[in-house]
């Protein structure tokens, strides 16, 4: 009993100090983003000398950040909102109208999980310019728009719901959209705010679609702007951490607030894809 | 009779339009363009001429895209297997906490994957930065000289492996603690009172009952690992020497650097058909084993 109980204890502290490794890094990003230039290249300290806000006061005041911010937030807002309406519908009618190449839709959407959007840049960039939307907010939008697991994961979710709820609805003379959105919606409201943050959360976070298809600087998203801070001044490593954890704050908060549906939508989404 | 099926066709084609014209213009289209572009010698805007396979009888005539092959390939052996198997490490660790305790864990060993790729290329160009940063002192210590790892052949590709398992990682741990919660606690009991050690326990209950995880995490990782750009672009751009040039980057490259459409979308199409066969095989693996 001995035994184990010193065993347990080791476990314990191996488990936590790998686990303060594991997130040191981000720690260091933000004890250096408080330092002073001078502090970060002068000594190794883990807790600042002095607590200086001149590299926030930059990264705010002195670079497109505010632009950058309006930016990725109407689209990921965008993004997020377009696709929820469009998957639930799409997904509400698969699941409860019967209609013909319903099966066939059904097995295309499935089949398109193996598609990596990654190699469809090329023909995307092309269509969009053709659409004259480079360097718009519709051009970042658009081809982010058709996210598969969402309408697999809802039509999952409105299969379970009792058949009887649909029909009394009928005979009470709701048409589909009214069920829909009065009935169906709202009684899978967990799963569509946890679908909505993730959304939110990968929109925020994309990189190369955004990158390929902004070219000046005022259009660009937080995630592609914050990397050209550093060519326009130089390598100031307090404002760099600044600046990252600016960019960073908006999805951090989010996955803060809203740990346990991140997770619910990330583990229904992977054991779908499985 | 028939006007209500009537117009509850007339419904389903209303809820269905928007996602289906979306997905026929942003996506369908662009996989149909992709092959279609792929044998014209098209520049990346404007009409191009078919040439057949040429495009791809240029592919391989190039050097870079053989070493992109190369990289891709190294970089999916460097983190695919150590991934999972650290995840499932991980998890193992935090399973055993309790409460509050392991929400706490949980986020700090979550947090990374939540962060935008360039974020976390910004925090580790700092935490390994040759001349002031913090991990210099462990490399120091272990190479006895400081040393610009971006910046060197041999160093790059694994550092960009080990920033991307940092930053991946939650997820991975996230599946493996789903899975390891429901492994029945009778199990263990059961064998602790016939005198199982932790080891026996771990060999001949956690592991058999975590396999499928274990093969869904692998699969996922090697999809996921297949298809990376980000980090590589934005901590070492494909160099030192094309040391870490990968695929995406070769489509990158042909058609948005030096105008190849065409070409670049043939190397599209080469990662288009890896990434479905390697689905495709993952998807009858796993439906066999179901069975």
């Amino acid at each position: 009993m001995q035994r184990k109980s010193i065993g347990n204890i080791l476990l314990l502290a191996l488990t936590l100090s790998v686990a303060c490794m594991w997130a040191f890094p981000i720690y260091w990003a933000v004890v250096t983003s408080v330092k002073a230039e001078h502090e970060v290249v002068s000594k190794t300290t883990f807790i600042p000398d002095v607590f200086n806000f001149s590299a926030y006061y930059f990264a705010l005041f002195e670079t497109n950040l505010a632009a950058w911010y309006v930016n990725s937030l109407v689209t990921s807002v965008s993004v997020t909102i377009i696709v929820i309406l469009i998957s639930v519908m799409c997904a509400y009618a698969l699941s409860q109208i019967v209609f013909p190449g319903r099966g066939l839709l059904y097995g295309i959407i499935l089949a398109s999980f193996m598609v990596p959007s990654q190699a469809l840049v090329v023909s995307q960039f092309v269509l969009m310019y053709r659409f004259g939307l480079i360097n718009s907010w519709g051009g970042i939008i658009l081809p982010q728009l058709i996210i598969p697991v969402v309408v697999i994961v809802y039509k999952q979710f409105f299969d379970s719901v009792p058949k009887e709820l649909r029909e009394a609805a009928k005979l009470d003379g709701c048409g589909d959209f009214q069920i829909l959105f009065r009935l169906y919606l709202p009684l899978n409201w967990g799963i569509t705010t946890a679908l909505a943050i993730i959304t939110y959360i990968m929109a925020w976070n994309a990189f190369l679609w955004p990158f390929l298809v902004t070219n000046s600087e005022e259009m660009m998203t937080v995630t592609v702007g914050i990397t050209q801070v550093d060519d326009a001044f130089g390598v100031k490593y307090a404002r760099d951490m600044a600046v990252a954890i600016l960019a960073a704050m908006p999805v951090a908060l989010a996955y803060l607030l809203f740990q346990k549906r991140v997770t619910q939508a990330l583990m229904l989404s992977s054991g779908i894809k499985g | 009779m028939m006007k209500e099926r009537r117009s509850k066709g007339l419904t389903a084609v209303l809820m269905i339009a928007p996602f289906v014209i979306t997905y026929l213009t942003v996506f369908a289209y662009p996989v149909y363009n992709m092959f279609a572009l792929s044998f014209t010698d098209a520049p990346l805007i404007g009409e191009g001429r078919w040439v057949g396979f040429d495009n791809y009888a240029k592919l391989l005539n190039q050097k870079l895209f053989f070493t992109s092959v190369w990289n891709t390939g190294y970089f999916v052996v460097l983190t695919v297997v150590p991934n999972t198997l650290i995840g499932l490490g991980l998890a193992l660790m935090v399973i055993r906490l309790k409460g509050w305790l392991q929400s706490l864990v949980l986020v700090l060993f979550f947090l990374p994957y939540i962060l935008p790729v360039s974020v976390v290329t910004q925090i580790w160009e700092w935490v390994l930065d040759q001349q002031f940063g913090i991990a210099q002192y462990l490399i120091e210590f272990f190479t006895g000289r400081r040393i610009s790892v971006f910046r060197d052949p041999i160093w790059a590709m694994p550092m960009v492996a080990l920033v991307t398992i940092w930053w991946t990682n939650g997820f991975n741990l996230l599946l493996f603690i789903a899975g390891l919660r429901n492994i029945p606690a009778d199990y263990y009991e059961a064998a602790t009172l016939d005198g199982a050690t932790r080891w026996q326990c771990f060999q001949r209950i956690t592991w058999p009952l975590i396999w499928p995880v274990t093969a869904l995490v692998l699969t996922l990782q090697l999809i996921l690992q297949l298809k990376i750009f980000d980090q590589v672009y934005l901590m070492t751009e494909g160099g030192p020497f094309n040391s870490t040039y990968v695929l995406l980057q070769l489509v990158y490259r042909e058609a948005f650097r030096l105008n190849h459409g065409g070409l670049g979308s043939a190397v599209a199409v080469f990662l288009f058909l890896i990434i479905v066969t390697v689905s495709v095989l993952q998807y009858q693996l796993l439906r066999v084993r179901g069975r």
